[in-house]
């Protein structure tokens, strides 16, 4: 073997998520042309990209949910399109997901919905799972919500208790989906503050998928800038906020005109305005 | 109507008989599993089952009501109103009782059946559930399907139960049939041919309208819009099925 691809090799081990020229479309949109990027353990990555641009669909790759047209989407170094049901299940025991809508099952109380993974994978005896999930809801600061219906919690609750989920099964990969979506600044300050420990405490994998520059580049380890199809920058969060290529520039700052255009594509203004038809 | 567009309808058709037939495949394959878990079957036979009692109990009642009118007023023009009960009898046990019970299902749990599992899709819960790798054709839709397969032959049961009741509420009490004659002309007349009759029906539609509510629920476009589509196409499909199964079932008893 040469030292190259050994090196390779080394990287591959510890990398935990490895995404290699990923090409997938739906309904004849192209959502990814060539996508990279490598998740490793212990770290926090962000996914950052404008609406649209395919950060849940990354996620969904990554779960199995869809499969790539063309390239590798490796997981724990298991190609996910070729994994079959039982596999599949197997290696999303090792994945959590924290849903943008916390995606509680709404006919079960916020313990039953904690206690919910650990009583389908495992017969623990029921004082055990009690122990268990009081500990987690504990770690989000809910231990005292647990006889609440979902529909009796506000979004930033149901957040933390889809959290509480998310980890009661001890995953290595934790996913977050738009963990930062509507939530007021006490909620907000409380999710950006649960990541970080998520992450320090548990010595596991987190990819945050979001919008939400500012507050992403508070807690990233390494950022992925997703544009068009593909990773248009990748660094730590400083690096990607000094970069001065011109579509990295505009969306770390904002601005409303650049290579991302601010109008959907339409025919020329001046003209359908003036257009006499009742269309 | 042009030929592309009559094939376009033919194939959509074809291919949604196709997804429903492999639905049923898969639901089948977990309900074995599904039966092991009686915690979640019996809720939803609950579901299913108990909760649609007072629509059942009260509909039976007054079908079985007007049967007993009806049936007096044909039957003493040829005197013969002692035989109101047989009338009454085979009327509900061999077809209104499971044709009726099964077209208020469909209205009743049905609809509740689709909604709950659309809504479920919507917001993303069963995602979240194949993402804990918990399969949710086995933890949703199989306990909901059977309980619905067992809770429309027991609901038949009672509206026969209930319309006989009614029937001789309005024939004995009222119009002032011979009551010894009413049960016993019912006793002499029906036999087991009939209650089977009744309850392979209640079956099949049983097996139909929980398919059709859980297979759209499940399947439905996840927006407020597409979940309202899917409720209603449970209801609609359920009730020409259950029509058009009804001919075919009593066409094979005759």
């Amino acid at each position: 073997m040469t030292s190259s691809a050994s090196a390779q090799a080394t990287a591959a081990a510890e990398a935990v998520v490895e995404v290699r020229d990923v090409h997938y479309g739906i309904g004849g949109r192209e959502i990814f042309r060539g996508l990279d990027l490598t998740v490793r353990p212990g770290r926090i990555t962000a996914i950052m990209g404008p609406s649209g641009g395919g950060k849940t669909t990354l996620l969904k790759l990554i779960t199995g949910q869809i499969t790539a047209e063309r390239g590798s989407v490796r997981v724990f170094g298991q190609e996910v399109a070729i994994l079959g049901r039982r596999a599949l299940y197997a290696l999303r025991q090792r994945l959590g997901m924290l849903f943008q809508n916390g995606a509680l099952l709404t006919d079960m109380d916020v313990f039953d919905n904690v206690a919910f993974p650990v009583r389908e994978h495992s017969d623990l005896p029921e004082r055990l799972i009690r122990k268990l999930v009081l500990t987690k809801l504990q770690a989000v600061g809910l231990r005292g919500a647990a006889q609440l219906l979902p529909g009796e919690l506000s979004g930033g609750m149901a957040r933390r208790v889809a959290l509480a989920r998310a980890i009661v099964m001890d995953p290595e990969v934790l996913m977050y989906d738009e963990p930062f979506a509507g939530l007021d600044p006490i909620s907000l300050g409380v999710i950006l503050r649960l990541i970080k420990q998520m992450n320090s405490a548990l010595g596991i994998a987190s990819i945050v998928v979001s919008h939400d520059v500012q507050e992403l580049a508070t807690i990233a380890d390494d950022s992925y800038l997703l544009l068009g199809g593909r990773i248009a920058a990748a660094g730590t969060p400083e690096q990607l906020r000094t970069s001065t290529a011109p579509a990295v520039h505009q969306f770390m700052t904002g601005a409303a005109e650049g290579p991302v255009s601010f109008n959907y594509p339409a025919p020329d203004y001046a003209t359908q305005l003036l257009a006499d038809t009742d269309e | 109507m042009s030929n592309s567009v009559r094939g376009n309808h033919l194939s959509e058709a074809l291919r949604r008989l196709g997804s429903v037939a492999i639905f049923l495949l898969q639901l089948l394959a977990q309900s074995l599993a599904a039966l092991a878990r009686p915690g979640l079957l019996v809720k939803q036979i609950y579901n299913a089952g108990a909760r649609s009692l007072i629509i059942i109990m009260l509909s039976g009642l007054f079908v079985g009501m007007v049967l007993g009118l009806q049936g007096y007023d044909l039957l003493q023009r040829f005197g013969s109103e002692e035989a109101l009960g047989i009338a009454a009898a085979l009327g509900l046990l061999r077809e209104l009782a499971p044709v009726i019970t099964a077209l208020l299902f469909a209205g009743r749990a049905g609809t509740a059946l689709t909604s709950e599992i659309g809504l479920m899709r919507a917001t993303d819960q069963l995602t979240a559930m194949e993402i804990m790798a918990v399969d949710p054709l086995r933890y949703v839709a199989a306990p909901r399907f059977l309980g619905g397969v067992i809770a429309m032959p027991l609901l038949t049961a009672i509206f026969s139960v209930i319309g006989l009741f009614g029937a001789q509420l309005v024939g004995v009490q009222l119009m002032g049939v011979d009551k010894g004659v009413f049960w016993s002309q019912t006793q002499g007349s029906v036999d087991l041919h009939d209650v089977s009759e009744g309850l392979v029906k209640s079956v099949v539609f049983g097996v139909a309208c929980s398919l059709i509510a859980v297979h759209e629920g499940y399947h439905a476009e996840p927006t407020a819009e597409g979940v309202g589509l899917a409720t209603t196409r449970t209801v609609v499909a359920s009730s020409v099925l259950t029509l058009l199964l009804d001919y075919v079932l009593t066409a094979a008893f005759l």
